[in-house]
């Protein structure tokens, strides 16, 4: 504008004209409304304010569209947790099977224990002579005279999993071999071989094994696997706590082994993933602002937050302008009769607390179990028929002074009715107060919305709502350890509003230039 | 003066009327949760009556079989008789229950009140003198981010940096947990030191209205003739402001402050739940998450009343202080 009214005026200055002191080039002339803008953007809050503003509504609108994930959609994650797998003993006690047809019974037992520690060969019994014959390390042979009774051995035969029982004769041919460390035993006229990790094999195929070792799996049916054993005992023996063994599922685990002094078993732990929602996960790159208590992204709910509470906020407003406006309008104009009428109804609307009425209504819902979408036009269509009377004063007021003035006589003169006389010649000149009354409205709408959701009264899962989204707090926990729930959406909250309050109070200034000094 | 107080009491009253009747029809209407529940927990009871008895019970003993519109009269002859019934939630007449709870929320809405008097008014005349200065600016800025904070986020984060990381108070609660071993002097000190949090809150977020309004009330004071007069005589700048617009300032002050009295007794409805304050507010809070009729028909219409009064207030004393006002 006034770099045209420059180059008019040097054009006229290059004429060489002399411009006259009332040329018209001279004055600049701006419309009412550029006026408005011009002292508008001259406010530097009300400038920040709608800056804060187009963040917010850019954040909402075009954030939900570009970011790819939903806003009920939930995430998952392997979490790694230990759980107990097999516990070991080791055992150093001696253990007995009797032979096929004789007895070892628990005296018998004491009696063999008393002379193996005094290094004894033979002891007496009720009248009978025992012989201890030490068949190799820690395994002895117990004879009745020349018959065998039974074994005694620390190192422990146990049949493969899912395999058939030993025989005696097949235990002590393979415990005999293997203390002493050969390979090779035969038992009932077949022959075994015996690996190094103590493996009976017949024909190659593993059907028993023998270990010091103890392994039993926590779970029943879970067949632990011979490798697994060894390599357990092999850290066992080391002293080592942590090990990894990959599963013939080609699965490579973590295992720990914690020993339990007092019961002198190790408890061996093993490290599974689990594929669970990933809660509360803190901000990274996939969640720029982490998870929430159900997996969903944070971010994307901010932002489908974001359009409810702003929806709900615009709505609002326009239903309390509609009414507002046409009440007010009619009472201002009418006077009399009609605007004693309107005034009452308004102020019996004025008085019905609206924060208590919303609770009941949302305590009432909860308790119908009224669907979503239900209830968030419930809530629009509540807080706008409770917050028109405020419109509806302010438009009368206007009106009032309005139609006495002389461009309504000129109006009526005219002959042009008389809804168009209200609404085409007396409400835009409401407007300027209208605008201001309702972007700062629009803040306290946001916020009135946001208590309801957070008190649980308003938007519900799993709808988001920035006042839903700080609901949850009420978990303690979340309040203080997960600050990215919840003081983001506070924090948008806050700009929205405020943004609508900055620019509503530029307006205010703008619109009136009483105001300025 | 005196005709015009009558008439806007007849005025009231009628208001009152339409607007216990449209409290009754909601509440009327609500799905009796409650009384289903309490049936259902005394229907429970060995040897007790069946679940439909005990509901036809309830409902007569709570007037919920009437029709409609006698339910109503009946409702208000009780209510003009002083009887508010028995609260369902708390199981004590609700009068009782009111008297108890009332105390706090006033000195609450008291303390509250007179510090925002003491920050706003010296701030906003503040910001009218020095108008689009720095100083304005950042009152100007600071009002309307209190404005603009939701009630529930500020608490927490008071919450979360006072209580919960200083550790200086308790998260919310009126008393501490050894209250009971106090003398009476530490008794009252312990529930003054559990007060702090929910009146800073209360300051904060409601201070911003009165600034501003003692703001635009300054500016346009400064802008009339008598202070041009003023300074033209030639005196100080100090006096003109202080002496001369500053007294004017306050008119419109007095009329909205005495206004917001009644409204000290309407409890801080946010703010005491989420500290777990025993006012009004969140006794009430309690009761109509409850679906307590009574109680919550009594404090609905309370409410109805204090903004009644506080309109009627607001217009007297527009009237008392500015002698150019006249009453018809």
């Amino acid at each position: 504008m006034s770099d045209k009214l420059d180059a008019r005026r040097d054009q006229a200055a290059r004429d060489g004209q002399a411009m006259a002191l009332d040329d018209e080039r001279r004055v600049k002339v701006l419309s009412p409304g550029a006026l408005v803008a011009k002292r508008f953007f001259r406010n530097r809050l009300a400038v920040l304010g709608l800056i804060m503003l187009a963040a917010m509504f850019l954040f909402s609108f075009v954030g939900g569209l570009v970011i790819p994930y939903g806003q009920a959609e939930v995430f998952y994650t392997y979490n790694l947790q230990s759980q107990e797998y097999v516990s070991a003993t080791q055992n150093d006690e001696f253990r007995y099977a009797a032979a096929d047809g004789q007895e070892f019974g628990g005296s018998l037992r004491a009696q063999f224990l008393l002379a193996q520690a005094t290094g004894q060969e033979s002891f007496e019994y009720r009248g009978s002579s025992y012989r201890l014959v030490e068949e190799g390390a820690d395994f002895y042979s117990v004879y009745q005279g020349e018959t065998l009774i039974g074994i005694a051995f620390q190192d422990v035969v146990n049949a493969a999993p899912g395999g058939q029982e030993l025989s005696f004769t097949m235990q002590r041919a393979a415990l005999r071999a293997y203390t002493n460390g050969e390979d090779a035993f035969t038992a009932d006229g077949v022959a075994y071989a015996l690996d190094e990790g103590g493996n009976i094999l017949l024909d190659g195929a593993e059907i028993g094994y023998i270990s010091r070792f103890v392994v039993q799996a926590r779970e029943n049916g879970v067949a632990i696997p011979s490798d697994f054993r060894e390599q357990l005992q092999e850290a066992l023996e080391n002293g080592l706590t942590q090990f990894t063994y990959t599963g013939a599922d080609g699965v490579e685990h973590l295992y720990e082994t914690q020993y339990n002094a007092s019961t002198q078993v190790w408890a061996v732990m093993q490290e599974t993933q689990t594929y669970v929602y990933d809660t509360y996960a803190s901000p990274s790159l996939a969640h720029p602002l982490g998870t929430d208590g159900n997996g969903m992204d944070m971010l994307t709910r901010l932002m489908y937050g974001g359009r409810v509470s702003l929806l709900v906020g615009f709505v609002v407003v326009l239903i309390e302008l509609v009414i507002g406006v046409i009440l007010g309008g009619v009472s201002g104009y009418f006077g009399k009769w009609v605007d004693n009428v309107i005034m009452r109804v308004v102020d019996v609307f004025y008085c019905i607390p609206s924060m208590p009425l919303m609770i009941i209504l949302g305590a009432a819902m909860d308790s119908m179990q009224v669907d979503n979408t239900t209830r968030l036009l419930a809530l629009m269509l509540v807080l706008g028929l409770l917050g028109w009377p405020s419109i509806a004063r302010l438009v009368r007021g206007q009106i009032l002074s309005l139609r006495e003035q002389e461009f309504m006589t000129a109006a009526e003169a005219c002959g042009i009715s008389v809804p168009r006389r209200i609404f085409r010649h007396l409400i835009p000149n409401v407007i300027p107060q209208l605008i201001v009354t309702c972007t700062m409205g629009l803040g306290s709408v946001i916020i009135m919305e946001a208590t309801l959701s957070f008190l649980g009264l308003g938007v519900k899962f799993p709808y988001a709502s920035w006042g839903s989204i700080i609901s949850a707090v009420n978990d303690a926990h979340v309040m203080t350890s997960y600050w990215f729930i919840w003081i983001p959406a506070g924090v948008c909250l806050l700009i929205a509003v405020l943004g609508f309050n900055f620019v509503g109070d530029g307006l205010r200034d703008a619109f009136d230039p009483k105001m300025k000094r | 003066m005196s005709k015009f107080i009558i008439k806007r009491l007849l005025i009231s009253v009628l208001i009152l009327f339409c607007v216990t009747f449209i409290i009754y029809a909601l509440l009327r209407c609500l799905p009796s949760s409650f009384v289903e529940q309490r049936a259902m927990q005394l229907a429970a009871a060995p040897g007790s009556k069946p679940y439909e008895e005990w509901v036809a019970q309830l409902n007569a003993q709570y007037g919920l079989d009437m029709p409609f519109l006698p339910g109503y009269f009946v409702q208000l002859g009780n209510l003009l008789t002083g009887n508010f019934g028995d609260s369902w939630r708390w199981t004590v007449p609700v009068m009782d229950k009111f008297v108890e709870v009332i105390p706090i929320s006033f000195i609450m809405g008291a303390i509250s009140l007179i510090l925002q008097l003491v920050i706003a008014i010296p701030l906003g005349v503040i910001a009218a003198t020095r108008q689009y200065s720095k100083a304005d600016y950042a009152i100007t800025a600071g009002a309307l981010v209190g404005i603009s904070l939701p009630t529930f986020f500020f608490a927490t984060l008071l919450k979360l940096v006072f209580a919960v990381q200083l550790g200086w108070f308790d998260v919310s609660g009126m008393v501490g947990r050894n209250h009971a071993l106090l003398d009476s002097w530490g008794q009252f000190w312990d529930i003054a030191h559990h007060l702090v949090l929910p009146i800073i809150t209360l300051v904060i977020v409601s201070v911003g209205s009165l600034m501003r309004y003692t703001r635009a009330n300054m500016l346009e004071v400064l802008n009339s003739d008598y202070i041009r007069t003023a300074r033209a005589k030639g005196l100080s700048e100090r006096r003109v402001i202080y002496h001369h617009a500053f007294r004017n300032t306050l008119i419109p002050l007095v009329t909205i402050v005495g206004g917001s009295l009644p409204g000290l007794f309407s409890g801080a409805l946010i703010t005491e739940t989420l500290f777990a304050i025993n006012g009004i507010g969140y006794i009430s809070f309690q009761s109509m998450t409850a679906g307590d009729i009574p109680f919550s028909m009594f404090y609905m219409t309370f409410l109805a009343v204090l903004t009644l009064l506080g309109n009627l207030i607001s217009d007297i004393l527009y009237a008392v202080v500015d002698p150019r006002v006249r009453i018809a």
